[in-house]
């Protein structure tokens, strides 16, 4: 077994500084239902590991707090499971508590984190066989030659070609949610949305994660009457990963969409947030041809690659799925 | 008198009844061990180096870092400089350490250096392979004439993946060398304990007698754990090698789905043709597949048909993938998907339903006839299909439902098999047998039959398998093994109720054939106050055991019936909903309505047909190598992406056992390979039903589905 230190800090503070003692060779432990895995496979070696399931007291990050006011905080550590299961959460957003339910089969739902799930790595079969995030060998993508079925068919430049994994993350973009970054500078809210980035050379993650820095909380705001919707194409009932999804969240005014958030999953390596369609919507009332357009539009800038071109079909569907979902309109069909 | 052939429908007691395994509560407690499971003490772990490359040669190996790596007690170099190395995941090192974690360590520490040399791995494209192998050609009659001549005909490619068998418990052994008596013991899991034992001795140069192979619970196999396989005798030698110490190696999920075995892929352009009223008349067909270096195997076409017309070749192609193993009923499945495909896509062109057009071609049925036409009117009934089906396409909205049916064949004979029953002076009975129970209920059904036959309790039964040391049996492959152990059994338990009759009935004032054994006693036909109990009877051979034999098939020259027939038929139904915009395919119904002769545990029976149902499904669904044409390795050997269908994706299962007259009298008929032979064929039709589309390769997943959309007849490309 290769070996690492374990260390399990009561505080928040500790774990930030052991972590950033050992930058870039130090991984924060949750769940560990992916980490451990990817240690197992020998895809990742961290030479620490910070457990974060020792925080103690105020410390401690598992955690589901609501006000009406400002809605919800949910600390790093809560489990897909408590997400699921929160009464409360079930009647603001019962589509992020039917989306964490639905996640993997229920004995990983019992230990995955939500700061997990939005930080898990990609589910690339180049990356989990040891090839590396960009995949790359003698400066050629791997994928881009070889079977890339389950890859990007947006944001697909290059060098990243695999897709974002969490299905959780695109709903919440679309709820405009924000995460709160403990580092050793401080502390930082920022948009969930700009969590995520395209890495460019092997080595850079996928993440805005700065060396030291911790996801610690999500917050969400009430949904102030928001009509959201979501659609997952997946092959299996349980335990298998989407083939694509789509997030809708719309505010409307006077039956007009005043603001649209459209955000796919699986598609790209980063959550895709859909401007065209966005602003397509924007002063639409949402019929099904509004949903067609808008879906098409979703995908307009879409470029396959070799084995892939049906992901566009389905990411079209779930864009129009999840607007009809959003707006009732798939009940009446 | 106590008749040797299997009793009649009214003078069973267990026999054909719903017993629930034996094992049942061993294994869900988890006092059942499995090879997994085995820890001998001072037991070292070993790890394989695997080769990462599909097509390489060593050029340098350096050991000396493992041998000093702590806890390391032996290395042993499979591969070295200058081997040829054929297919990515190959064994090259194997070393043994005190813990699996320091094995892993040292093999880490292995220094192997490659010339990579080019690979071939696509199986899809014959054109596009760089050697390929024909095998004869089959041809019955003037096809092309007769294809020429027919007033319908349907021209298709079709084809299915290669896949592999997913043994939840992977291939293993635990090897234990005694130097100073020159034995081997080997805790394996595997599918033929009796022949195991001389595979090992062959290649360690060992007496066969020497060798012990145990086997008491295996989690899998599925044709792939016949062999003692090369790392199984590198476990041995490795054991031998670091002093007797007992050695442990089972391979880790990659390596079980990399180089474990798998079942070979088959594409095929077929053209059939047929008069207008439906009656076949030509089939023309040329296959391809691969099963690794050594080719494939050759899938039977037509299936099932007899098409009076037809010519069918078939090219091998080689590629650089470890070579492929038995799975379940090798051949059929591919055969039969191949063909079904072919027939329902020309009932289609007739304009047909698919249940009329099987019906018009009886006469090709061959020898099943019957049984299919029996089969298929039961099979309509629980599946609704006469009331419910329509012609292909149609539907409104997203989402379609189809309808779609195959026929399959297996034989499943008795294997060689013998057995032991002895009778102790408390009367109790155990019997020994040196075969294995791969999950199918072997241990079950021979307490059955040896209970049934002395008229005791199942309880009152002891079994004991697993062990090469018993009387030998056969592997068990090719649906053999029911009809043998039970034949077996049968056997050695009638002469054992032979010798009791001989003794009780002086003691009743009787002869032994107006003796019955009913309900634990032994009596006179007739008068139950007659009687002696079972324990009674033991008693009398005095204080010591005694032991009775009986083997299959009969013994030459007995004049005895077989116990054990061949040749089982059997149909299968799908009902499927699909998604056309997504690709989504979800089973909502299967239907299989299946014959094996005369039934012995019904449960267990039913059990198996679920099971292949599922597995079939899955392989319908979700299930295939997919291999990097860069690199050559396989991109999904894990259980993540190798994708298995799951409890909520198999729809409802209806299984239907065919028994009674007609079927009891052929004897017993192995049941593992033939339900497994057509779910995909039947799914693949529903499909095209649903669709008004063919979907041509397996496995129907979203990209399959909406490609085939996009392009229908578009074939392989």
């Amino acid at each position: 077994m290769r070996p690492f230190d374990y260390a399990r800090p009561a505080t928040r503070e500790q774990a930030v500084q052991l972590l950033a003692a050992t930058p870039g060779r130090a991984a924060v432990l949750a769940g560990g239902s992916d980490l451990l895995a990817l240690m197992k496979d020998g895809v990742v070696t961290p030479e620490r590991l910070v457990s974060l399931q020792g925080l103690q007291g105020d410390h401690t990050l598992r955690f589901l707090r609501y006000t009406a006011a400002a809605g919800f905080r949910i600390g790093a550590l809560t489990t897909l499971a408590d997400l699921a299961a929160s009464e409360v959460l079930r009647l603001e957003h019962p589509v992020v508590a039917e989306t964490a339910g639905r996640l993997a089969g229920p004995q990983i739902r019992n230990v995955a984190t939500v700061g997990g799930n939005l930080c898990q790595r990609p589910r690339c079969w180049y990356f989990r066989s040891g090839f590396g995030l960009l995949a790359a060998r003698e400066g050629a993508s791997l994928v881009v030659a070889g079977d890339n079925r389950h890859h990007a068919i947006l944001g697909n430049d290059g060098p990243a070609y695999f897709v974002t994994p969490s299905t959780l993350a695109p709903v919440l973009i679309a709820l405009d949610a924000e995460v709160v970054l403990l580092g050793p500078q401080g502390e930082r809210t920022i948009p969930l949305e700009k969590l995520y980035r395209l890495p460019l050379a092997e080595g850079e993650r996928e993440h805005d994660l700065g060396p030291g820095e911790i996801l610690t909380e999500l917050q969400l705001g009430p949904a102030a009457g928001r009509q959201v919707g979501t659609w997952e194409v997946r092959q299996r009932e349980t335990l298998d990963w989407s083939l694509a999804t789509a997030a809708v969240a719309l505010e409307m005014e006077d039956g007009r969409v005043k603001r649209a958030r459209v955000v796919l999953g699986q598609v790209a390596p980063l959550p895709w947030t859909s401007r065209e369609a966005e602003s397509f919507l924007t002063g639409k009332t949402i019929d099904e041809a509004a949903a067609d357009e808008a879906a098409k539009l979703a995908v307009q800038g879409a470029k396959p690659l070799s084995k892939n071109r049906y992901k566009v079909q389905l990411a079209r569907v779930a864009v129009r799925r999840a607007l009809l979902a959003a707006t009732g309109l798939d009940r009446e069909l | 008198m106590v008749e040797t052939s299997w009793p009649k429908a009214e003078a069973r007691r267990l026999l054909g009844t719903r017993v629930s395994r034996l094992d049942g509560p061993a294994k869900v407690t988890g006092t059942a061990k499995y090879t997994y499971d085995v820890a001998r003490p001072g037991m070292l772990h070993a790890r394989l180096v695997h080769c990462p490359h599909a097509h390489a040669r060593i050029t340098k190996l350096d050991v000396s870092a493992a041998q000093a790596s702590p806890g390391v007690k032996a290395v042993r170099v499979i591969q070295g400089v200058g081997a040829e190395i054929q297919w990515a995941h190959d064994e090259i090192v194997l070393v043994a350490a005190a813990t699996g974690e320091e094995a892993e360590d040292a093999a880490r520490a292995v220094v192997v250096e490659y010339e990579v040399l080019a690979h071939h791995v696509d199986d899809l494209h014959l054109d596009q392979a760089p050697e390929t192998r024909a095998e004869e050609e089959e041809l019955a009659g003037e096809p092309e004439k007769a294809m020429a001549e027919a007033a319908v005909r349907s021209k298709g490619t079709y084809g299915l993946p290669v896949i592999a068998h997913n043994c939840l418990e992977p291939h293993g052994q635990v090897c234990e060398w005694n130097a100073a008596k020159d034995t081997l013991t080997a805790h394996c899991s595997t599918q033929a304990v009796a022949a195991l034992a001389p595979q090992f001795a062959e290649r360690v140069g060992l007496p066969a007698g020497n060798v012990h192979v145990i086997c008491q619970y295996m989690g899998g196999g599925f044709g792939s754990k016949f062999s003692a396989d090369r790392w199984g005798i590198e476990c041995a030698e490795i054991s031998r090698q670091a002093g007797g110490v007992p050695v442990k190696l089972m391979l880790d999920r990659r390596a079980e789905l990399t180089i474990a075995g798998d079942r070979p892929s088959a594409y095929a352009e077929i053209e059939v043709g047929a008069q207008a009223d439906g009656t076949l008349t030509a089939w023309i067909s040329k296959s391809w597949g691969s099963g690794g270096l050594g080719g494939s195997g050759r899938p039977p076409l037509p299936y099932v048909f007899q098409i009076p017309h037809r010519r069918s070749v078939h090219h091998s192609i080689p590629t650089h993938t470890a070579s492929s193993r038995a799975w379940r009923a090798p051949n059929h499945p591919q055969g039969c998907y191949l063909s079904m495909s072919a027939l329902d896509d020309l009932a289609a062109r007739l304009g047909m339903d698919p249940l009329a057009f099987v019906r018009k071609n009886e006469a090709l049925l061959g020898p099943l006839a019957k049984t299919y036409l029996e089969e298929l009117e039961i099979a309509d009934r629980l599946m609704g299909w006469s009331a419910r089906w329509k012609p292909r396409g149609g539907g409104k909205g997203p989402v379609v439902r189809g309808l779609g049916l195959s026929l399959h064949m297996w034989g499943g004979s008795g294997h060689r098999s013998s057995c032991e029953v002895t009778l102790q002076p408390d009367g109790s009975v155990e019997a020994k047998i040196a075969t294995q129970d791969i999950g199918t209920g072997t241990r079950t059904v021979l307490a059955i039959v040896i209970a049934e036959t002395l008229g005791l309790p199942l309880e009152e039964v002891r079994v004991q398998i697993g062990d090469s040391r018993y009387p030998a049996s056969g592997g068990s492959g090719g649906s053999t093994t029911v009809g043998g152990v039970s034949a077996a059994a049968r056997r050695a338990a009638v002469n054992a109720l032979r010798m009791v009759f001989d003794k009780a009935a002086p003691a009743l004032g009787t002869t032994p054939d107006l003796l019955e054994a009913v309900d634990g006693s032994i009596r006179v036909q007739g008068e139950p106050g007659r009687a002696l109990t079972w324990r009674q009877a033991a008693a009398l051979f005095g204080r010591a055991p005694v032991t009775a034999t009986g083997g299959n098939p009969a013994p030459s020259g007995s004049g005895e019936l077989e116990l054990t027939g061949s040749g089982a038929g059997g149909v299968q139904m799908a009902e499927v909903d699909v998604d056309r915009e997504t690709g989504v395919v979800k089973i909502r119904k299967m239907v299989a309505v299946q014959d094996c002769g005369l039934v012995v545990d019904l449960k267990t029976a039913e059990s198996q047909v679920y099971g292949a149902l599922i597995m079939g499904i899955s392989s319908a669904l979700a299930e295939e190598k997919v291999l990097d044409p860069v690199t050559g390795t396989l991109l999904n050997a894990d259980f993540e992406s190798y994708k298995m269908a799951g409890i909520g994706d198999i729809g409802e299962l209806v299984v239907h056992l065919m028994t009674g007259p007609g079927y009891d009298e052929r004897g017993v008929i192995g049941l593992g390979e033939p339900p497994v032979i057509s779910p995909a064929a039947a799914i693949g039709n529903a499909v095209a039903n649903a669709l008004g589309v063919r979907v041509p390769l397996l496995p129907f997943t979203p990209q399959r589905v909406l490609d085939a959309l996009e392009s229908p007849g578009r074939g392989i490309v």
